[in-house]
């Protein structure tokens, strides 16, 4: 049996507005087996996003288990949380996040400098990324000066900078047009091949549909009406 | 902590926002300029005032002799009062709290010559108190009457800055003979160019001095123009001028309710007038300097604040794709270091350039003389940039504390 990259038990969420508590995630159990391209749906407010950023540790759970790689996440100081994020998996938002004052070239050395690459690879790794994604001639242009899909492009050459094993999106094609979304699929798609264990959100039926296992989820919780199709 | 990777995204990063650091060092640095030249002429300006202030003579009481409008013990009234060189004695002796008094005999239109110059000037009689006491400072090598002058009744002559420069020009006056009234005088002393915002007689620079002594020996006076006293203590002004009344009423017999009797001009009441006025300008100056530091530091938050929404997602992105949280707060500090010394130290300086030439500037005016020339105080400066350095903390800083120190997601979805 393949290993689990992702392990989760119980994964709880609760958030608090003011005096209002609300809980996201009421107890999710999640299993990730390397290599595989798993698609994460459910219906708006189902907390996938909360799931994904949990799984991504750009959030702590406030109970339950999570391991990655066979280690417990929980616990971890927020310094090896950001050397996780730096290189063991990279993050693609619906909202691409890129800093707005950098061009695509330095979007994408920012983990790189966070990974203290050297001067001469780190130019090496950023042409080469942004050639993978097709942008090399995009180098030079700021945020502004790239269509959405141009933009969710730099985004998954900065999360695969450090070649992670594990890429997380959270609605990667959310904000595109169906033609540039599905050259955004497209990749991923060539990501798994070359083996990356992926985890993707997505509203688009025929997007869950290439995916190996479909995860469902339904008010914080898993849907385990779907769950074995 | 790695120092590459601090300078590698701080130098990256500073450069990319070369528009918002500029601005800001900008706002820093004006807000400094601004109100550390405006403090330095206030200074300047306190100074001068306060200089002028002693021209006249500090904590002095100046009295002349009246006549009397009470009939008192069978005498008629309509009587003069006249002094002597005997009776500034004689309150020398009777009335306490006065520390240095004088008489002094003036004679205008004297005839003053040096070789071929003539002058017609004002000539005074006084004695060595009036160094201290009006503030007839001598010149460096240079020297004032002194007790000798007066017992040997000595034909030497003090003169005002402006009197020398009339009568001798760039020359040398110390040992050089002067003719008043055709008697040969020496010059033993020229007086240090002082400001005199009041006077009872004339300017003391356009004045020569000779030994009162001297003075009653060749002109044949008897009578004192007047009498200058000082106080040993300011508050005691009120209680000298009545016991000058009751004193010299009893030796000139004339009723001590007898107002006109004397007539003093209490210096010290006017200087208080002068003090509070010094004071009004500190408070104006300091209100102005506040209003301003407060405009400043509005600048300096506000281009701080406005940037904080993009400052914390850039945050967000950054801890997403890996940063470690100290080196988000290191690159803040540096950045809020380097904006408020750049902005501090360049304000600093520009001020410091610009007072200095203010001051270098070779201009004489009578204006300037009254003004004073603008002085700068480091602590001010140092002040101002550290309450600014502060205020930019507050608002840039802290949002960047807060957004490093919670998880990733909240600072990205701040809005
Ligand atoms: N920071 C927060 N504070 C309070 N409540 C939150 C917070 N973030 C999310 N929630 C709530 O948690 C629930 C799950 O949110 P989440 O973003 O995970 O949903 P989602 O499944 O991603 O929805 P969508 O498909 O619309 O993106 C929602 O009801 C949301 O209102
Ligand atoms: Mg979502």
């Amino acid at each position: 049996m393949a290993h689990n990259v992702i392990y989760m038990k119980q994964v709880k969420k609760r958030y608090q507005t003011g005096q209002v508590f609300f809980d996201a995630l009421r107890g999710i159990d999640l299993r990730v087996e390397q290599g595989e391209l798993i698609a994460v749906v459910g219906p708006s407010g189902s907390g996938k996003s909360t799931l994904m950023n949990i799984m991504g540790c750009l959030d702590v759970p406030t109970g339950g288990v999570y391991k990655l790689d066979d280690k417990v996440v929980n616990t971890l100081t927020s310094n090896q949380l950001a050397d996780i994020r730096n290189k063991k998996i990279g993050f693609v938002f619906q909202a691409f996040n890129l800093l707005p004052y950098a061009t695509a070239y330095e979007n994408v050395e920012v983990p790189l400098l966070f990974a203290r690459v050297s001067g001469k690879k780190r130019r090496e790794r950023v042409h080469e990324l942004l050639a993978r994604v097709g942008l090399a001639d995009k180098m030079a242009n700021k945020p502004t000066e790239m269509s959405g899909g141009e933009m969710q492009r730099v985004a998954i050459a900065r999360a695969l900078a450090n070649e992670p094993d594990i890429i997380l999106a959270d609605e990667p094609t959310g904000n595109l047009d169906s033609k540039s979304g599905g050259a955004i699929v497209k990749l991923f798609e060539e990501l798994h091949d070359s083996g990356k264990t992926i985890v993707m959100i997505t509203h688009d039926k025929s997007i869950a549909e290439r995916a190996q296992r479909v995860v469902r989820l339904k008010d914080g919780l898993n849907d385990t009406n779907g769950d074995l199709s | 902590m790695n120092l590459t990777t601090i300078y590698n995204v701080f130098i990256r990063d500073f450069r990319k926002q070369k528009k918002r650091i500029t601005l800001t060092v900008i706002a820093l640095g004006w807000g400094t300029i601004s109100i550390m030249v405006m403090l330095a002429f206030g200074e300047g300006l306190h100074r001068q005032l306060m200089q002028n202030k002693r021209g006249l003579g500090e904590g002095i009481g100046i009295l002349w002799g009246g006549q009397t409008q009470i009939p008192y013990k069978g005498m008629g009234k309509g009587r003069p009062i006249r002094f002597t060189s005997e009776d500034v004695e004689f309150i020398e002796q009777r009335v306490p709290n006065i520390s240095l008094i004088s008489g002094e005999m003036h004679r205008w239109g004297a005839r003053v010559r040096y070789k071929d110059n003539v002058l017609s000037e004002h000539i005074t009689g006084i004695g060595p108190e009036f160094e201290h006491m009006r503030a007839h400072i001598p010149e460096r090598g240079s020297r004032m009457i002194n007790e000798l002058d007066m017992q040997l009744r000595r034909r030497v002559v003090f003169l005002g800055d402006e009197m020398k420069a009339n009568l001798f020009g760039e020359e040398d006056a110390v040992g050089k003979t002067v003719f008043i009234d055709e008697i040969p005088f020496t010059v033993v002393g020229v007086m240090k160019h002082k400001m005199q915002m009041s006077n009872y007689s004339g300017h003391d620079l356009s004045k020569g001095s000779i030994p009162l002594t001297t003075f009653e020996a060749i002109y044949g006076r008897r009578y004192l123009g007047n009498i200058v006293y000082q106080a040993h203590d300011l508050d005691r002004m009120a209680d000298i001028e009545k016991q000058l009344y009751s004193v010299l009423g009893a030796k000139f017999q004339f009723d001590p309710e007898d107002e006109s009797a004397l007539s003093i001009w209490d210096v010290v009441a006017g200087m208080k007038e002068m003090s509070n006025i010094l004071l009004g300008i500190q408070i104006f100056l300091g209100i102005i300097g506040g209003l301003t530091l407060i405009i400043a530091g509005v600048g300096v938050a506000n281009i701080m604040y406005v940037s904080i929404k993009e400052r914390t997602r850039e945050i967000g992105i950054k801890m997403a794709v890996g940063a470690r949280r100290g080196y988000i707060l290191v690159q803040f500090l540096l950045e809020a270091l380097i904006i408020t010394f750049g902005g501090g130290i360049g304000g600093i300086l520009i001020s410091y350039v610009l007072t200095e030439g203010f001051r270098r500037m070779p201009i004489e005016s009578d204006v300037l003389d009254f003004m004073g020339r603008p002085v700068l105080s480091p602590e001010i400066g140092v002040t101002v940039v550290i309450i600014l350095g502060a205020v930019g903390i507050v608002a840039g800083l802290f949002p960047a504390m807060r957004a490093a120190s919670v998880s990733p997601v909240e600072s990205l979805r701040y809005e």
